[in-house]
């Protein structure tokens, strides 16, 4: 191969740095720094859920941060790469700390350990490492996770500050951080009262129980659940898992990455719009049937999903019009799943359905050669000298 | 139905600063130039001059040979003292063949005949005057100018674009010629538009060099050349994307911008052109940007052709830490100098030392498909589809994706964050290509050959055999006569 020789001895002999360029520069410097910017942005939602649902969840990202680098360190040992020099791209770190956003917030340590084997291993190393698995890795092994264990899955405690406000908080009080440890570590059954249902589970039940959209989407159902409301949920305070949380600050980390140049607008946008799109129309023809657009952006994982997963470099499409096709795609599916599949959340599916057509979409979906038409011929020569 | 404004680009972090604020100086002159035979690209010139000769500034040292090829005049007064070999600024550190002069310090012109009024030249003396005082595209590619105003003549010209680009980070050479130097710059513009008779000209400037737009505007005043600002985005200087920017025309695929009716020339080129034709000087020195983080005293020079980059880096400014890299021409085109025993040639645009830091090189990585590059690409390619495919050794895929539309701008490779060096393959399965082509001709040629040669053998073996029979005929007709003869 021809890339013995490096450092390269012809241009460029400059390389991007974050250090001292403009705002407008279109991307950061190398991968690491990259992955950091990437991390950051996730912080203020991930501190947002800590303070939510206690030291359990803040044990359970760390097992997963752990167990990913355990099995990341392993599968390049086990590959002959060199492990210091892959562990500091800083993938790893990031695919488990999605994996943990998508986590119910009290899972117990095996599913964290078991959920990031799934996600590095199988899914990443074993299709080639960084930059060539075809599936997101968070996506792939929280669909495998919900099929193997559902009843693991879908344990979701309530937020403190909601909890507060429930006749079960006199019974029930978060665990400090010692007995935070001891609960992850020994699976015990949370108590009923802790618990509620996601609003889009609850919602959708009480849709198919023949309650109208309209009023289930404003009355609450049970002493442990409460109503649904725009403001509420949009700052996180319903159940759900880990990153499921505070839409707003996920949104306000995915703004952070759009400015820094390290995603693109297309893939968001084409998600936000696949999702509102058929929600708004339907909600216009029979309200009590199918809720708002609101209800569908703020619940489950939109809005993880639009900043922090469709776009994923690796399993999304590589051109602007392919990222928004893609982006459109994972939305649609999605609210398709939602409204008239089986689970209350299908933003995984979706992922999933739509990174394996992402080489389909790259395949048709190619930027125009300057000097070419579409078809790749090269332009008619035309000389408006020559005309005249 | 395509869009007008260039596509993609980047916008490396410039340096002008370091550099744009001091005027041009004259460098002296050094105990000894070097000479090269081979500052353009094309077939190197062919010596005039002995080992012992008296040359005059400005007098033919030698002379260009071929199709395209560009003549070479003395730097300076002084003795011939030997035409030798001599490290070639090129990665390869190969060497060229230099004519070494000594100065013998008078600096003393030979005879300047410029005609009296260049304008009411034919276009074809003007362009045999700007071939003959050895100009070429002062931009770094230094293809002989003359060579391309007349190839563009056989094509009518309807725009003449003049590029004050200078994208490239850390040069400001043209910058400070078109501030202190735009007068003449504007009468080298008019010339080759005379030239090429072309029917508008349009100069592009980068946004960034505000003082060298308002000089170049206040000199074009009335003469009908318009000075365009164009954003400051690499590679603007680009000549496809500069046409682009300025016309709003996409140049077609495998074809030479003269066929579309513009041609482009560097605001150098012109001024080099304004200096033969009106002053009667030929090409012998040029201005030449020092600059980068390991350089003292970055600045502008008019250096001598020939004089060597270590005695212009030394006594201009020298280093104020060791350089990581050393570099001839822009930081993203340029080339990297094995070291710096090599003389400026006309394409000598900088000389840069730049630091480990401003290197900023990490070891590859793999590719994450961020698609940085695909966005970055100024010519709409999948640089990352093209590089997976020569990585394995799939050229003729990397081909139908458009390899040899890419103009090898290295923004690709500067903004990928795993620091993969496209540009660099590129240029590898380029050349694979370009060395595959010649082998497969050189096969074809081998078997037509071959089957000429297994032609002529039949022939001659069928004629061997034709005359053999009738030899035997002929023999045997005698015999018969014979018998007949013998029997009568």
């Amino acid at each position: 191969m021809p890339v013995s020789s490096f450092p390269p001895n012809h241009g460029p002999h400059i390389h991007n740095s974050t250090g001292n360029t403009s705002i407008l520069q279109n991307s950061s410097a190398h991968l690491p720094a990259l992955m950091l910017q990437v991390m950051l942005a996730l912080s203020p939602a991930t501190l947002f859920s800590f303070w939510a649902y206690g030291w359990p969840s803040f044990i359970l990202w760390l097992i997963c941060l752990t167990s990913a680098l355990l099995w990341e360190s392993l599968l390049l040992k086990l590959f002959g790469k060199s492990v210091s020099k892959h562990l500091k791209d800083g993938s790893a770190l990031v695919t488990a700390w999605i994996l943990a956003l998508c986590l119910p917030p009290w899972a117990p340590w095996w599913l964290a350990i078991v959920g990031t084997f799934l996600a590095i291993v199988i899914i990443k190393q074993i299709f080639g490492g960084l930059g060539q698995n075809v599936f997101n890795p968070a996506m792939a092994a929280r669909v495998m996770l919900l099929i193997a264990f559902p009843v693991e899955m879908t344990q979701w405690i309530n937020p403190a500050p909601v909890l507060d406000n429930m006749p079960s908080a006199l019974t029930f009080q978060f665990p400090d951080i010692s007995s935070s440890i001891s609960y992850i570590f020994s699976s015990q059954a949370l108590p009923d009262g802790a618990t509620g249902a996601t609003f889009l589970s609850d919602i959708k039940m009480q849709i198919e129980a023949g309650t109208p959209a309209h009023i289930a989407t404003a009355v609450s159902s049970s002493a442990n659940q409460p109503a649904y409301s725009v403001l509420d949920t949009g700052l996180g305070l319903h159940s759900g898992s880990l990153g499921e949380g505070s839409a707003l600050l996920l949104s306000l980390g995915g703004l952070f990455l759009l400015w820094r140049g390290i995603i693109t607008w297309q893939a968001p946008v084409g998600l936000l719009l696949g999702i509102a799109i058929p929600a708004l129309l339907l909600n216009q023809a029979s309200p009590e049937l199918y809720p708002g657009a609101d209800f569908h952006l703020l619940n489950g994982a939109t809005m993880l999903a639009a900043w922090f997963i469709v776009t994923d470099p690796v399993t999304c499409p590589v051109t602007a019009r392919g990222r928004l096709i893609f982006g459109l795609g994972c939305g649609l599916l999605a609210y398709l799943i939602r409204t008239f599949g089986n689970y209350p959340e299908g933003i995984a599916f979706a992922v999933m359905l739509m990174n394996s057509a992402t080489p389909v979409i790259d395949r048709y979906i190619q930027p125009r050669i300057y000097g070419r038409s579409r078809r790749g011929q090269a332009l008619a020569v035309n000389n408006p000298a020559a005309d005249k | 139905m395509f869009r007008k404004t260039v596509r993609g680009g980047v916008h490396p972090c410039g340096h002008k600063s370091l550099s744009n604020d001091s005027p041009i100086r004259y460098f002296p002159l050094s105990d000894t130039l070097y000479v090269s035979m081979q500052q353009h690209i094309g077939a190197p010139a062919s010596p005039v001059v002995r080992p012992g000769d008296h040359v005059l500034k400005g007098q033919l040292i030698a002379s260009s040979q071929g199709n395209i090829s560009a003549p070479v005049h003395a730097p300076t007064s002084g003795r011939i003292l030997a035409l030798a070999e001599h490290t070639a600024p090129h990665p390869s550190g190969l060497p060229v063949l230099v004519a070494t002069l000594e100065p013998d310090g008078l600096d003393e012109w030979g005879a300047l005949n410029p005609p009296s009024d260049p304008m009411a030249l034919s276009p074809e003396e003007v362009c045999i005057r700007i071939g003959a005082a050895g100009i070429v595209g002062m931009g770094g590619a230094t293809f002989p100018s003359a060579v391309k105003l007349n190839l563009s003549l056989n094509s009518q010209i309807q725009t003449l674009i003049i590029n004050g680009g200078e994208c490239e980070p850390y040069l400001s050479c043209d910058d400070r010629l078109m501030r202190e130097r735009a007068t003449l710059i504007i009468q080298g513009i008019l010339l080759m538009q005379h030239a090429v008779q072309a029917r508008e000209v349009l100069v592009g400037i980068e946004d960034n060099k505000p003082d060298a737009i308002s000089a170049m505007q206040q000199a074009a005043q009335g003469s009908g050349v318009q000075v365009i600002p164009v954003p400051s985005q690499y590679p603007m200087g680009s000549e496809k994307q500069l046409i682009q920017q300025l016309t709003g025309i996409e140049i077609p695929a495998m074809s030479r911008a003269a066929a579309s009716g513009i041609i482009v020339h560097n605001v150098a080129t012109a001024y080099a052109a304004a200096e033969a034709l009106y002053q009667g000087k030929p090409l012998v020195s040029r201005i030449v940007t020092l600059s980068g983080g390991a350089v003292t005293h970055p600045g502008n020079w008019q250096v001598p052709l020939g004089t060597l980059a270590s005695h212009f880096l030394n006594r201009a400014s020298g280093f104020n830490e060791k350089p990581a890299r050393l570099i001839m021409g822009g930081p993203m085109m340029g080339i990297q100098l094995p070291d710096l025993n090599v003389p400026v040639i006309k394409g000598t645009s900088g000389i840069l030392a730049l630091t480990e830091n401003e290197i900023n090189h990490t070891n590859p990585g793999p590719c994450v498909r961020c698609g940085n590059c695909v966005r970055s690409c100024p010519m709409g390619l999948l640089p990352l589809e093209m590089a997976a495919n020569i990585r394995s050794g799939e050229l003729k895929k990397a081909n139908e994706l458009g390899l040899h539309d890419c103009v090898a701008c290295g923004a690709c490779s500067y903004i990928c964050p795993s620091s993969i060096p496209l540009t660099h393959l590129f240029n590898y399965a380029k050349g694979e290509l370009a060395q595959q082509q010649k082998a497969r001709q050189k096969m074809e040629n081998t078997k037509v050959l071959a089957q000429r040669r297994e032609r002529r053998l039949e022939r001659q073996a069928k004629e061997k055999e034709a005359l053999m029979a009738a030899r035997r005929a002929a023999a045997a007709a005698k015999k018969a006569a014979q018998q007949q003869k013998e029997e009568a």
